[in-house]
């Protein structure tokens, strides 16, 4: 058993029907407990599968996984039936990046709260009733009173997301996971949203792992940050490494497409190509295809794993020369 | 042949010429009742959109920002016709909705992509036949053909994707599905609901381009709604802010970025994340919770989160008005008025 909150060893994620996808290849990572983390990564590479596979929330009969899942000690991969429930929403929650997904629309938000407070802390309606209310306070409901009553058809998008966030922290999880939460949200709500979140982490101590493609997202709300691509884990480092001195290609072309002070109508710039099918296990550089640094030599093995300090990790055959200041 | 022709791009004509709006608003009013008490009695209603006017130019893109529950995504359903209307006129091209325009030729004309990839596809269609589906109804010939061929504009390779299920991508990959369903329809307004908040940047910035790409080969019209200000600032010609039901500040977009008049505004735009890691931000630009809009403020709506409120806020609705350095920039806000009562009015927003 381990002290650390999080523990992933070479996690591979298959997905078999019609086609095979190969939606995560080999990924390790660890959290030391209370920390945030922010998954950083293009669109299908997997940020969402890697949340679901911790949460148990994989399809058993379509999905294939290997590796080890550890959280809290606990062997994920092995729970089953009530221990599973247990733990959902438990030790571990998640707030997802579609609310439709985690909403009921058939029972008033305070209801689901309360439900979920009932079935973990076994406490009565009435309490449980109080500590949703409590919850809706927290992360800043207005009339958290009335809105206790509303279906969530009835609430904004970001009111539900808050509904979301409240329901996911109602059981004080040991560990967040939190799927793009803000990415509906207006610019002065999702800063408050993420204030909130630093705020109730430390609070709670809980760690975080925050799924986001939006790199301002991951600076205001984590630690470290680990990029992904095609299902891996290209570079790890703390959130400062990543931005002042991101070593990977595709770490350094997310950097390139952001859109601070880019003008109207001039061309973005995007990286250039789509992210590949996933339909075999990579046997190269998934990122060469598209990798303006690309050598002969990216697509004829896997790259080696640099790691230039401690917790700090960057899969490219050419991270280890010297980066260019612009 | 042209990419216009090669995707099946058949928009109803243009009757009014350029001159004419695409699309005009005006007054446009949405209550929902509130239900409540024993017998689920209306008690109360929410004043999600009050009073909002705005035209669109054709060829223009007019992007909306606005605070979560200001009325955004009620504004864009009110436009497609999904939500009905309380009061106000929809003008599309000239023609009255309800009038010579009809809520069929409405949504022939305009489309929209939603806020949640996931509530408009129906989960048990195949991506090719909700790409088809829009296409098929408006009896177009070989829908199957024009949806591969809408996938691959919009970077989904058919052939990899045609026949999954929406359970089966990525939020990113179902919103490009989304873009190309919409498409299919052959509009010429296209109203994009945080359409590309779910893409990462460098997926956003292709889809961005693409967005581009077919405003200038079809001649499109975008209403633009996103809280990414960057992408609203990017995309748009004009940037239309909302706050709680109404219109407070629509001015082109240069002008508005270089000097925000609304307070509100102010504070919406220094909300952006910051990129240094050293100096993360540490409180919230706009305190307070957003007003309800069950019983919104009296006067000027933002006056309980404003820094630089008078007496005459609280009392007295702003009417939204041309700058007078530039008739173009409106702005509904008692400083800007000399003769509003306000102790600084004529003088603009205090630094
Ligand atoms: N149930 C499933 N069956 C088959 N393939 C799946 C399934 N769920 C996800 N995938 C595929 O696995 C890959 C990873 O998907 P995932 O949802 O994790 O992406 P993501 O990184 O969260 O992307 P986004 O930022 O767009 O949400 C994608 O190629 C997706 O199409
Ligand atoms: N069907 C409905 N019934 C009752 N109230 C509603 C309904 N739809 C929206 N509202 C209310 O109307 C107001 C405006 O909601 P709307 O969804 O238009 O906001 P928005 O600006 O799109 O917000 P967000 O940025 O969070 O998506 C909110 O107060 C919301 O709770
Ligand atoms: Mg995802
Ligand atoms: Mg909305």
């Amino acid at each position: 058993m381990t002290g650390k909150l999080v523990d992933i060893r070479n996690l591979s994620v298959r997905f078999k029907g019609k086609r095979t996808v190969h939606a995560i290849n080999d990924v390790s990572l660890s959290m030391e407990q209370g920390e945030t983390l922010a998954l950083l990564g293009e669109s299908g590479s997997g940020k969402s599968v890697t949340l679901k596979t911790l949460l148990g929330l994989l399809p058993p009969k379509r999905s294939e996984i290997d590796g080890s899942i550890h959280v809290n000690g606990v062997d994920v991969l092995s729970l089953r039936g009530k221990a599973l429930a247990k733990y959902r929403g438990g030790e571990v929650s998640m707030v997802f990046q579609e609310p439709a997904l985690a909403l009921d629309p058939v029972f008033t938000v305070g209801h689901q709260i309360a439900e979920s407070v009932r079935r973990h802390k076994g406490v009565s309606r009435d309490e449980a009733m109080s500590v949703a209310l409590d919850m809706l306070d927290r992360v800043r409901i207005p009339s958290a009173n009335r809105r206790l009553h509303n279906y969530p058809h009835e609430l904004s998008g970001g009111m539900r997301q808050r509904v979301m966030i409240a329901l996911a922290l109602a059981c004080r999880p040991r560990l967040l996971l939190a799927d793009e939460p803000t990415t509906a949200l207006d610019a002065t709500v999702q800063i408050q949203i993420l204030l909130l979140l630093r705020e109730l982490q430390k609070e709670f101590g809980m760690g975080v792992i925050f799924v986001t493609h939006d790199i301002g997202v991951a600076v205001e709300i984590s630690e470290r940050v680990a990029v992904m691509y095609a299902g891996q884990i290209f570079e790890e480092g703390t959130t400062r490494e990543i931005i002042r001195e991101g070593r990977h290609p595709y770490t350094q072309g997310l950097l390139a497409a952001n859109l601070h002070d880019v003008e109207q109508g001039q061309r973005l710039n995007a990286i250039p190509g789509a992210p590949p099918a996933l339909e075999s296990k990579p046997d190269g550089c998934s990122f060469a295809p598209r990798c303006p640094k690309a050598l002969p030599e990216c697509t004829a093995g896997l790259p080696p794993m640099l790691m230039p300090a401690p917790r700090r990790r960057v899969a490219c055959i050419r991270a280890g020369e010297p980066v260019v200041a612009e | 042949m042209s990419a216009t022709e090669d995707v099946g791009y058949d928009p109803t004509p243009d009757t009014g010429g350029p001159a004419q709006p695409l699309i005009k608003v005006q007054n446009l009013k949405k209550y929902f009742p509130v239900r409540g008490g024993p017998l689920g009695r209306v008690q109360a209603q929410v004043q999600a959109v009050d009073g909002v006017s705005f035209d669109v130019a054709k060829g223009e893109t007019l992007g909306i920002v606005g605070e979560s529950g200001c009325g955004k995504s009620t504004t864009a359903k009110l436009l497609i016709g999904l939500t009905e209307r309380d009061q106000g006129d929809i003008i599309f091209d000239g023609l009255a909705l309800g009038e010579k325009l009809s809520l069929k030729d409405l949504r022939r004309g305009v489309q929209m992509v939603f806020q949640d990839s996931y509530a408009t596809l129906n989960p048990r269609m195949t991506i090719e036949a909700s790409v088809a589906f829009g296409a098929r109804v408006q009896g177009l010939d070989k829908p199957e053909d024009r949806a591969r061929k809408l996938m691959d504009r919009v970077g989904l390779d058919p052939a990899r994707f045609a026949h999954r299920y929406p359970h089966e991508l990525s939020g990113g990959q179902r919103q490009r599905v989304n873009i190309a369903r919409a498409l299919a329809m052959s509009p010429r307004l296209v109203v994009l609901d945080e359409a590309v908040s779910a893409l990462d940047k460098s997926v956003e910035a292709q889809v961005l381009n693409l967005l581009n790409d077919l405003r200038a080969e079809f001649g499109l019209t975008y209403i633009f709604i996103s809280h990414d200000l960057n992408v609203v600032r990017y995309i748009s010609d004009r940037i239309l802010v909302m706050y709680l039901g109404e219109v407070v500040e629509v001015a082109p977009v240069a002008s508005i970025w270089a000097e925000q008049a609304h307070p509100y505004t102010r504070s919406l735009f220094s909300a952006m994340p910051s990129m240094d890691p050293d100096n993360r931000t540490k409180e919230p630009p706009l305190s307070g919770d957003p007003p309800n809009p069950i019983n919104p403020p009296s006067g000027c709506r933002f006056h309980t989160r404003c820094r630089f409120k008078a007496d005459v806020c609280k009392t007295k609705t702003p009417k939204l008005a041309g700058l007078s350095v530039n008739a173009k920039h409106m702005v509904a806000c008692h400083l800007h008025d000399a003769d509003s009562g306000h102790p600084k009015a004529g003088q603009g927003v205090p630094s």
